[in-house]
C-alpha cells in the first residue's frame, strides 16, 4: 500500500483551459490526472453527435491531448481518469489506441466503463415498475419519453476502482459523478473498504474540491481577489491524499494561483444542497464535518470527515427535446442608452405582438444595468452612461417563431432610436432547447460494466 | 453599525436545475455570528424579490463560517430552457452580498 498519492484535476469542465492537464502532469509529480467532462446537458449533445456518426460521441478534445500527455504519463507511470468517454467511451478508447499507435506507444491497458446509458431501457424499465418520475417535480415521464435525447445513470467510483484492479492506465468513463474520479484512487490504493462510509466521504469531498478545476485554486474567488497571484498561468489543484481519509489540496509550486482557507472553501459550497447529505452513489457525505486548516504556501489540510451510507438508488440524468430559443443583442449609446434601449425592446416587443407569433416568454435584459442582479439593480444616472447593451431572448415549442424572431432585430437599428450598433453577426438563429430530467431508479436495476482494451 | 455584508464575508453560487445555490462565508468568527444573525430565510427572500419565485432553504456550516441558501424556481428553468443572461445564477452571490446588515 502506498504510504500517499497525489491526485491531479486537469480539467473543471468540457472547454476548460487546454493546457491545464499538461501542465498537471510536466511542472511536478503526480500519480493519478482526473479529467471532468460532463456537464448535465453535454450529454444531449454528444448523444445527437452519435446519432449522426457511430464513431462519435465522446469529448473529442481527448485524442489530441493524449498525443501531448500520453508520452509523460507512461514514462511517470500517470493514470488517467476521465469520464470524458460521454455516450461512446469504446470509441473514446478506440481513438485513444489509434493515437498510441501513431506516436509509437506499443504497450497501453485502457478500461471501459459502460453501462450507464439507459436510453434504450426506458420502456423495459418504467413496464418493470421503475417510475422514472421527474425526483423534483414529481411529474411522470411518460409524456416526453419519446422526446429523450439520452439517458444516463450517474455511476460512482467503484467500476472506476475495478478498471484500475483490472491494471488499467487509463480509465474512460461515460457518466460517472465527478467525485468518483477522485474517490476511486483512493480506494484503490489504500485499500479502503467501501463501507467504510467516513473514507468514502473523505475521498467525495477531495473529489468535490477537485471537479470544478481552478475553481479552488484562485480562480472565480470572490475574496480578495485582486492579490491571487499569477492568474494568467494558474495551478490546477492537487489532492495529496493518505490512507486515513486526510488529505491536503494544493498544486504544483511555480505555478499561479493560490491554496487558501478560503479558495477551498468557496469551492466545498459550490453547487451543493442540504450540506448534512450529499449523496452520491459510493456514501452521503456530511459536509458540516469537515475540518480545513490553512498550513500557508498553498497548501490545506482536509480531515475529520464524516459520512452515511449510500442510498438506494442511483441518480438518473435523462434530457429531452424541448422547442427552440433564440437571443439578439443590440448596443445604444449615450446619451440617453438605457432609455433608447428600454424604447427598441417596446418597439420589438408591439411589432412581435402584431405577428401574432407563439413564445413561452420573451425575456428582455439590459446588459450594462440589470442583467446580473435584477431588481436588485441600483437606479443610475443614465448621464453617467456611456453605453447599455439590449438582449432580448424567446423560447418557443414552435419553430417558426423563433425563425421569425431573428428577422426582427436588425431592422430595429434603420426604424427605431438612434446611435445603436453591434448588429454585424447576422440573424440570430434558433437553437434546440434540451430540458433536463432527473430521475432515481433502484439500484438492483442496473449493472455496471467494465471492459478491457488493450494494445 | 450598519456594514455591506461584502465587507465581512465572500462567496460563491452557483446552480442547482431551476434552483440556485448560495454560500456565503464570514472572515471571523463575529462575521459569522452577524450573518447566522441577519441572513434569515425571510430577510433573504425579501432581499430576491422579483429574481427569487420559490421557497428558500438555509442551512449553517459553522466548521467553515458559512451559510448556505437554496433558492427555489430562480433561474428562469434553469439549464439550456433559461433565457436569462446569467442562466447558472453565477453572479447571484455577488447579488446577496449587497445587502447592508447590523453589525
Amino acid at each position: 500500500m502506498k504510504e500517499k498519492i497525489k491526485i491531479a484535476s486537469g480539467q473543471g469542465f468540457w472547454g476548460d483551459l487546454i493546457d491545464a492537464p499538461f501542465h498537471q502532469v510536466t511542472k511536478g509529480n503526480i500519480d493519478y490526472l482526473v479529467m471532468d467532462y460532463l456537464a448535465e446537458v453535454t450529454m444531449s449533445i454528444l448523444q445527437k453527435q452519435k446519432n449522426k456518426n457511430p464513431k462519435l460521441g465522446f469529448a473529442k478534445d481527448i485524442p489530441e491531448l493524449m498525443k501531448r500527455i500520453l508520452p509523460v504519463c507512461i514514462e511517470k507511470k500517470i493514470k488517467i481518469i476521465t469520464n470524458g468517454g460521454g455516450v461512446n467511451p469504446i470509441s473514446c478508447a478506440e481513438s485513444i489506441i489509434e493515437v498510441a499507435k501513431n506516436i509509437g506507444i506499443n504497450k497501453l491497458k485502457i478500461a471501459v466503463v459502460l453501462g450507464d446509458d439507459i436510453k434504450d431501457r426506458v420502456d423495459e424499465l418504467v413496464s418493470l415498475g421503475c417510475s422514472l418520475n421527474n425526483m423534483e417535480t414529481n411529474q411522470s415521464i411518460i409524456p416526453i419519453k419519446e422526446k429523450l435525447l439520452s439517458a444516463n445513470v450517474y455511476f460512482g467510483a467503484m467500476p472506476i476502482v475495478e478498471g484500475l484492479k483490472l491494471g488499467a492506465d487509463i480509465v474512460i468513463t461515460g457518466r460517472t459523478t465527478d467525485t468518483g474520479l477522485t474517490l476511486a484512487p483512493m480506494i484503490y490504493e489504500f485499500g479502503w473498504d467501501k463501507e467504510n462510509y467516513d473514507l468514502m466521504s473523505s475521498g467525495t469531498v477531495a473529489g468535490h474540491i477537485l471537479e470544478c478545476g481552478a475553481q479552488s485554486s484562485g480562480g472565480n474567488f470572490m475574496g480578495d481577489w485582486q492579490s491571487i497571484p499569477n492568474m494568467a498561468e494558474i495551478g490546477f489543484p492537487i489532492a495529496e491524499a493518505y490512507p486515513n481519509g486526510e488529505f491536503i489540496i494544493t498544486k504544483h509550486s511555480g505555478t499561479g494561483g493560490r491554496v487558501s482557507f478560503e479558495t477551498v472553501a468557496e469551492q466545498l459550497l459550490y453547487e451543493i444542497g442540504n450540506p448534512e447529505d450529499y449523496i452520491t452513489p459510493d456514501c452521503v457525505a456530511d459536509f458540516t464535518s469537515i475540518q480545513l486548516e490553512d498550513l500557508g504556501n498553498d497548501r490545506v489540510r482536509v480531515y475529520n470527515i464524516k459520512g452515511k451510507k449510500a442510498t438506494e438508488f442511483f441518480k438518473v440524468s435523462c434530457s429531452y427535446s424541448s422547442g427552440y430559443s433564440a437571443s439578439a443583442t443590440l448596443t445604444y449609446s449615450w446619451p440617453q442608452a438605457l432609455t433608447k434601449a428600454k424604447f427598441a425592446d417596446s418597439i420589438l416587443r408591439k411589432r412581435l405582438e402584431n405577428l401574432n407569433l407563439n413564445f413561452e416568454e420573451i425575456r428582455t435584459e439590459f446588459i450594462g444595468y440589470n442583467s446580473c442582479h435584477g431588481p436588485l439593480s441600483k437606479n443610475i444616472d443614465e448621464s453617467l452612461i456611456n453605453e447599455i447593451m439590449l438582449r432580448v431572448a424567446v423560447r418557443s415549442q414552435d419553430y417558426n417563431s423563433i425563425e421569425r424572431f431573428g428577422k426582427e432585430i436588425a431592422p430595429l437599428i434603420l426604424t427605431g432610436p438612434p446611435s445603436v450598433t453591434g448588429f454585424a453577426g447576422g440573424r440570430p438563429k434558433p437553437s434546440d432547447v434540451v430540458a433536463y430530467w432527473p430521475a432515481l431508479i433502484p439500484k438492483k436495476f442496473i449493472q455496471s460494466d467494465v471492459k478491457l482494451i488493450e494494445m | 453599525m450598519k456594514k455591506q455584508l461584502l465587507e465581512i464575508a465572500h462567496g460563491r453560487s452557483g446552480d442547482k436545475g431551476d434552483a440556485a445555490n448560495i454560500g456565503i462565508i464570514a472572515y471571523d468568527d463575529k462575521g459569522f455570528d452577524v450573518i447566522k444573525r441577519e441572513l434569515t430565510i425571510d430577510r433573504v427572500k425579501k432581499h430576491f424579490d422579483g429574481i427569487c419565485f420559490g421557497d428558500v432553504e438555509r442551512y449553517e456550516l459553522p466548521n467553515l463560517r458559512a451559510l448556505n441558501f437554496l433558492l427555489h424556481n430562480t433561474l428562469g428553468g434553469g439549464g439550456t430552457v433559461s433565457l436569462k443572461h446569467d442562466a447558472q445564477g453565477k453572479t447571484l452571490a455577488a447579488a446577496l452580498l449587497k445587502m447592508e446588515v447590523d453589525y
